[in-house]
């Protein structure tokens, strides 16, 4: 019924009061301009880097913040950090987003399918989902690179795997419970194909929890990737990524701390930043996030 | 009750079997030979022949998956080529060391989380909640490997307090406490901020409930309604969560110990890895498989136990 209520009321005046009610909260609207920047960054992060990332001086390894011409310092390599962290932002971002992007993308099918049928299907889907549950995330991950290899779409690609089940849980609950409503018993008494019941009645209706899924993901692949980077089974060198930094700069901790303060600072920034915006998301949504 | 818990472990046993074949075939489908694997990379074609035998590595999959889980329900996980040792002594060796390492964690979790979760809640819209709710955001996003090299940098490298790294068996109590405290508190930090903000919606959500009112209505003192009724309610959720996060906590035990250079399953994964010491690799990932699962039905017998109402309803789950 609220889904019914909510389709006939004026469109616009709809958004307009979500858009108030986010811009009431300012940590939802800091979290915004954080995700705004990041993926700016990450855009144009060559043209606004000083120097080159890949670019080593050996006349000036392991300068402190503040030193004339970089402002961060320099790597065990002398390359800029600012530039290396601002380019560093396309490969946590894309591994980010991949990772994300290509869980909803299989899983949501998947789970509605599971959800609408029920029966068998319902059994084999939510098995599948457990068996994959019970891999840590991480253990999963480390896993797939040994197989795949490492690469940054390798790492992406097992993240996105551990994130499959979360997504296929979401989307099968939240079809399982709009089966009965009004609307989707007139689709089924008016002969509409199930595809068109699914994907164009049903799934506007679960995009709610689904997008703030996604802001969840998104900062937790983040994290992922780096760590991945971090252990050598995501982006290689010398390709700027902050995992890699960070683990770059774990030898230099004590010389050079500053080396290893601002690629975890970008992270915790990120991330914080998408945490923030898909808090702000899901009190205007109004999701209740169950287990 | 007996009969929800029945199916419960059921399902639980379908997934691990299930699991065992993930991991049975992931490893197969590496490239190599499996019994030169099994044999700590020896050519000796008489050996390899015993090998295959013994493993039936001659013999059609099916067969040899068998074979392959009846020695691992034997404790026969095989033997690492790189070192030679039979893999399920390592484990054995290493396990203990995860083990106290994860409680610790769990312990700093709930010891952190609960309290101020209980707090937030309490004194809502006020500003240790706002600083609270804040900091527990903070926790969540902050990569935690990152704040292990921090730690190591501020309380080892520049103050001198702690020990930056290795590990000291618990034979000596005082040492092994200094060389673990760091990351645990690093392992467990995330988690903390996990309870404290699943504690601080359960208990707002008990506190509006009936039962705290008329609790309040009784004129019972208000320790008593938030510290045992309102309390008591909550914690469902905190078992609840801490259940969902042991997965976390096995894949931040993964990178703690690398941070910290601890001798436990995780580095063994990591280094089982880079090594290509399949035998180990496949041991671990299903004994980190088989953990989690026997864990998360701990948490369903738990969680049954503390909510009657999911005893009586059989269970929707």
């Amino acid at each position: 019924m609220t889904a019914i209520a909510a389709e006939s009321q004026p469109r616009v005046a709809r958004r307009g009061r979500m858009r108030r009610r986010f811009t009431r909260r300012p940590p939802a609207v800091v979290g915004l301009a954080g995700v705004v920047i990041v993926v700016f960054i990450a855009l144009f992060a060559p043209l606004i880097a000083p120097y080159d990332a890949s670019a080593s001086n050996y006349n000036d390894i392991l300068l402190a913040p503040g030193s004339p011409g970089h402002l961060l310092g320099t790597d065990d390599l002398g390359r800029d950090l600012l530039s290396r962290l601002l380019v560093g932002t396309r490969a946590s971002l894309t591994a980010g987003v991949l990772a994300t992007v290509l869980a909803l993308v299989v899983a949501v099918p998947i789970g509605m399918v599971a959800g609408y049928f029920r029966g068998w299907i319902d059994l084999v889907v939510s098995r599948a989902t457990d068996v994959v549950l019970s891999f840590p995330f991480l253990i999963l991950a480390v896993g797939l690179a040994a197989i795949l290899g490492p690469s940054l779409v390798n790492a992406a690609i097992a993240l996105a795997i551990g994130q499959v089940p979360i997504f296929v849980r979401i989307a099968r609950g939240e079809v399982l419970g709009l089966r009965e409503e009004e609307y989707v018993q007139a689709a089924v008494v008016n002969a509409a194909p199930t595809r068109v019941i699914l994907f164009r009645h049903m799934l506007p209706n679960i995009l709610g929890p689904l997008v703030v899924q996604v802001t969840v993901g998104i900062p937790a692949a983040i994290i992922g990737a780096a760590v991945l980077s971090f252990l050598g089974l995501g982006v290689q060198p010398p390709t700027p990524a902050w995992g890699t930094m960070l683990s770059e700069a774990q030898q230099y901790v004590s010389q050079a701390p500053w080396f290893a303060v601002f690629p975890g600072l970008a992270i915790a920034l990120t991330t914080l930043s998408f945490n923030l915006f898909g808090d702000g998301l899901r009190d205007v949504l109004d999701v209740r996030m169950g287990s | 009750m007996g009969w929800y818990l029945l199916r419960r472990a059921g399902a639980s046993l379908v997934t691990l079997f299930i699991a065992t074949i993930v991991v049975f075939a992931g490893v197969r489908g590496l490239p190599g030979d499996p019994a030169v694997a099994l044999s700590a990379e020896t050519s000796n074609p008489q050996v390899l022949q015993a090998i295959r035998t013994e493993y039936g590595l001659d013999k059609p999959v099916p067969v040899q998956y068998g074979l392959w889980l009846s020695h691992a329900f034997r404790g026969d996980l095989g033997t690492s080529p790189n070192t030679g040792l039979s893999v399920s002594q390592t484990l054995a060796e290493r396990l203990p060391i995860t083990l106290e390492l994860t409680v610790l964690a769990l312990l700093l979790a709930v010891v952190i989380g609960v309290p101020i979760g209980i707090l937030a809640a309490v004194k809502r819209g006020s500003a240790a909640d706002y600083v609270a709710s804040t900091a527990a955001l903070g926790g969540l996003s902050v990569p935690h490997f990152w704040l292990g090299i921090l730690f190591i940098l501020g309380f080892a490298v520049n103050l001198g307090w702690l020990p930056a790294s290795g590990f000291v068996p618990l034979t000596d109590p005082g040492a092994n406490l200094a060389h673990m405290i760091m990351p645990a508190f690093v392992l467990g930090i995330g988690l903390a901020a996990v309870v404290m903000r699943q504690m601080r919606s359960a208990m707002l959500e008990s506190l509006g409930a009936d039962y705290v009112r008329t609790a309040r209505a009784k004129g019972m003192s208000g320790f008593v309604v938030v510290g045992i009724h309102a309390l008591r309610n909550s914690l469902v959720t905190v078992v609840t969560v801490v259940g969902l996060q042991l997965g976390a906590l096995i894949s931040g035990a993964v990178i703690t110990e690398q941070i910290f250079i601890i001798p436990g399953i995780g580095k063994l994964t990591i280094d089982s890895v880079f090594s290509r010491d399949y035998p180990t690799l496949q041991a671990v990932v299903l004994l980190t498989a088989t953990a989690y699962i026997v864990a998360n039905l701990l948490v369903d017998i738990a969680y049954s136990l503390l909510n009657p109402r999911i005893r009586v309803a059989g269970g929707s789950a």
